[in-house]
């Protein structure tokens, strides 16, 4: 695929305050070099995605979504990267049945140690969705703009 | 999503670029990156936004703060360096011009631009994004309050080892209260059973038992022997602790310890705890001469009468009549507001290499065990013989590292061995005068005069084979390692296989975290690393703290350390206790979740996943409500409610969801 060469996407990554966020600054502080694609979105614990966060960011134009977190059995509040992790299942099944692919969503643990790690598993996403080519959710699917209040009237219908 | 515009009051933000010297701006063009804020974010609220040499220096935050009270700023934005590092600082700066701290938002883009991207147009643009990002969240942010709790007096120390009694005795000599609690019959951990103390080989039980002493008298320390805590609830400075006092069948208020009733007990108990399997104890007991308190235990598995119905020679015999067989495990309830876990290590159980030959070959020893033949008031009474007891070897192997940096068993180093083994080398050529053979993958004595006494061992005369030990055999090839174990080892000095036939084989066993290491943690609200060592709040700059709020860890728990290490962690968590006490009361981050009743449905989904207990059902209501107390703000119940009903302060749906909304503002869609 060619035209994806000068593609490039951009991906919307979750983090983890205690781990994943602290590794991210660990590979800044230790100058490791990734692409610029990836934009982070600090929470306090993996626990903490909810599913609409990454609805939102493929809806308001995101290419890619990535959920880091701590390594099970190291969850800073002992054991809601489980949690996140079910979520992550769940997500990637619903994406296909709308017709995006799930490579699309990632899920990589990232110790607060492990800036290194985190700094390759960006760039491997990276490339990863530049060979997958631009999502173009607008084009491809309704335009449904997901808000709170839009999720909040989906679930009291529900 | 969008915020301030429509019918809403429009927020007054302030954007302030840090330059950081050139750490951002070689990178990012934060000329530019303010300008596009100024022009581009108008609509959303921006009303100032400036670029700055060093923004956290306190003529940055003084532009803050003027622009704050002049052109009167309701929330402020910066661009700089990550959170963890100057969130506070430009909170305080918020807070001293007027403004709720918590209005203040810090976008990293240092260490997650500047320092980590390579082309300067991308990174610009990337400071834009992550910058939107920023404003649009902070037009979500909520003025809050930190909450303050107050801190009970009282300090809860688990581990009644060196590291315990040094923290207990620091916070006792304070004149605060502290519960000592042991789960062995008397305090004094691994360091009672040992000998010698490197390196300067001082006897153990001479420095250490006087300490245990003093815990045992002080007016401010409750010990509690043979007791487990069973249950923890509560927070920082208000935990309600339960510990079940197992019942010694022996009425302390009674016993003198005297030690009558040991003696005149006729079974005989092989004790594999303290005396590591080579010595006996009495079925009831006290596990060493200067135990603290001296009062015996009954080990009801081996008592002739809880057996069999008959006996009852100790109680026959006691002057006090303190037996009592009736006795019951007791409940004891208190408060307390901090708590110290210094619960220490296991030895590693070296049958596991079965290679190695231990529990198979007879004259294998574990470290263990040979400590306590070492020992003056040991089952050998301090000879050094083998299995037979009592024929004094002339060749003695050490190996070193056994358990551990083997990716088969542990990784890690357990820092204590390599000393341990030349103290084990020292003492077997003073006592015996025997051939010692240390056999050592790279030889690690990094404290202080740990090297010279390295240096010291060699001079002695003690053989170094620098190699990892492959097998340890009674198999034997040659006339002179028959009758042998024979040490079978690459020597990597000089590249050559070697067989050492000896008659003595020491294991140097590495320590590992306790067997029951989780299951404490989980109790404690703590977490474990993939090993099963506590995981400190900073490996580098907090390695006394937890992730939990008043709980905190010293000695081996950590993970493996030396006796002046965990002395030195014992007293660092006492002084850190004693600032909270100190204090009286403390403020929690306000970072909470909380259900908003009225769309709660009462499904209950979020109860199960809080990991703190701290969500309460009310059944009359059919609400939940959240402890906010209790709760650490994770927000995974924010995440899981179906209905919507929880929010979380600082990370609430809006925030979040804006912040993506600004993250992708440059994206075509």
């Amino acid at each position: 695929m060619t035209e994806n060469e000068n593609f490039e996407p951009t991906i919307i990554g979750f983090t983890c305050n205690w781990c994943s966020y602290r590794a991210a600054d660990l590979a800044g502080i230790a100058r490791v070099k990734y692409p610029p694609n990836v934009r982070l979105v600090r929470l306090m614990c993996s626990g903490r995605l909810d599913p609409t966060f990454v609805m939102k960011a493929f809806a308001e134009g995101a290419d890619g979504v990535m959920i880091t977190g701590c390594h099970p059995g190291e969850c800073h509040y002992l054991e809601q990267n489980y949690k996140a992790l079910r979520r992550y299942l769940l997500l990637r099944r619903t994406l296909v049945a709308m017709g995006i692919e799930a490579e699309r969503l990632h899920l990589a643990w990232a110790s607060a140690a492990e800036g290194i790690q985190l700094a390759r598993e960006i760039t491997e996403m990276v490339e990863r969705i530049r060979s997958l080519g631009p999502l173009n959710w607008h084009l491809n699917g309704d335009q449904v703009q997901i808000t709170s209040d839009t999720t909040a009237e989906l679930e009291v219908a529900a | 999503m969008t915020k301030g515009n429509g019918g809403m009051p429009q927020e007054k933000i302030g954007v302030y670029v840090c330059h950081c010297g050139t750490n951002i701006s070689a990178m990012v063009d934060v000329e530019d990156v303010a300008q596009w804020a100024a022009d581009k974010l108008k609509h959303r609220g921006v009303v100032i936004a400036r670029d700055y040499k060093f923004m956290c220096s306190s003529l940055g935050q003084e532009l803050i703060e003027k622009d704050i009270k002049e052109l009167g700023l309701t929330r402020v934005v910066v661009a700089a360096c990550s959170p963890h590092l100057h969130e506070k600082t430009f909170r305080t700066a918020c807070e001293n011009a007027g403004l709720n701290p918590y209005l203040c938002e810090l976008v990293s883009i240092r260490e997650q631009v500047s320092w980590v991207h390579t082309d300067k147009v991308a990174a610009t643009a990337k400071s834009k994004a992550v910058l939107s990002g920023g404003v649009e969240r902070v037009l979500w942010h909520e003025p809050l309050e930190a909450m303050s709790v107050p801190i009970h007096p009282a300090t809860l120390v688990v581990g009644g080892g060196i590291a315990g009694i040094q923290a207990s005795l620091e916070i006792a000599d304070a004149g605060h209260p502290v519960y000592l609690v042991e789960r062995d019959p008397s305090i004094g951990g691994h360091m009672a059973q040992f000998d010698k103390t490197f390196p300067t080989l001082d006897c153990s039980a001479c420095i250490l038992t006087p300490k245990m002493v003093d815990a045992g008298v002080h007016p401010n320390i409750t010990l509690m022997t043979w007791a487990e805590v069973e249950n923890v609830d509560g927070y920082i400075g208000n935990f309600d602790v339960t510990v079940r006092q197992k019942a010694r069948k022996v009425i302390t208020d009674l016993c003198t310890g005297c030690g009558i009733c040991v003696e005149k007990c006729p079974k005989k108990v092989l004790d594999d705890i303290y005396e590591a399997g080579l010595g006996y104890r009495k079925a009831v007991y006290t596990p060493f001469p200067q135990a603290v308190p001296n009062y015996p235990v009954m080990d009801l598995d081996n008592c002739i009468y809880f057996d069999t119905g008959k006996c009852k020679a100790c109680e026959k015999f006691c002057p006090t009549e303190a037996i009592d067989f009736t006795q019951e495990d007791e409940i004891v309830e208190f408060e307390v507001g901090n708590i110290i876990l210094a619960t220490g290590y296991d030895l590693f159980d070296a049958r596991k290499m079965s290679n190695y030959g231990y529990g198979r070959l007879k004259n294998v020893f574990s470290s263990l065990e040979f400590e306590r033949m070492c020992n003056a008031s040991g089952p050998t009474e301090g000879n050094i013989v083998l299995r037979d007891g009592v024929t004094t070897p002339k060749t003695v192997g050490i190996i070193h590292c056994v358990g551990s940096r083997d990716k088969n068993f542990n990784e890690y180093c357990s820092s204590i061995c390599c000393m341990q083994s030349l103290k084990f080398a020292h003492v077997v050529d003073e006592r015996t005068g025997a051939q010692v053979y240390n056999f050592y993958i790279d030889i690690r004595t990094p404290g202080k005069e740990y090297d010279e006494f390295y240096n010291r061992i060699v001079e002695e005369g003690t053989h170094f084979v620098r190699g990892k030990v492959a097998e340890v055999t009674n198999a034997a090839r040659q006339p002179d390692e028959r009758e042998k174990l024979i040490i079978q080892v690459e020597d990597t000095l000089i590249g050559k296989q070697r067989r050492i036939p000896v008659d003595m084989v020491i294991l140097s066993a590495g320590l590992e975290p306790r067997h029951d290491a989780k299951d404490v943690a989980k109790l404690f609200g703590i977490s474990c690393s993939a090993d099963g060592w506590y995981i400190e709040k900073h490996p580098k700059l907090d390695p006394i703290a937890t992730m939990t709020d008043g709980v905190y860890i010293a000695g081996c728990v950590q993970g493996p350390k030396d006796i002046p290490a965990s002395v030195v962690q014992g007293a660092a968590a006492a002084a850190r206790v004693l600032g909270k006490i100190q204090q009286g009361e403390m403020e929690l981050e306000p970072i909470r979740a909380s259900v908003i009743e009225e769309q709660c449905s009462g499904c209950r989904i979020c109860n199960d996943l809080c990991p703190y207990n701290a969500i309460l059902f009310h059944e009359e209501t059919m609400v939940s409500e959240i402890n906010a107390a209790l709760c650490q703000g994770c927000g995974t119940c924010v995440a899981a409610c179906p209905a919507g009903a929880i929010t979380g302060t600082g990370f609430s749906n809006e925030q979040v969801l804006a912040q993506i909304e600004g993250l992708l503002m440059d994206v075509n869609i």
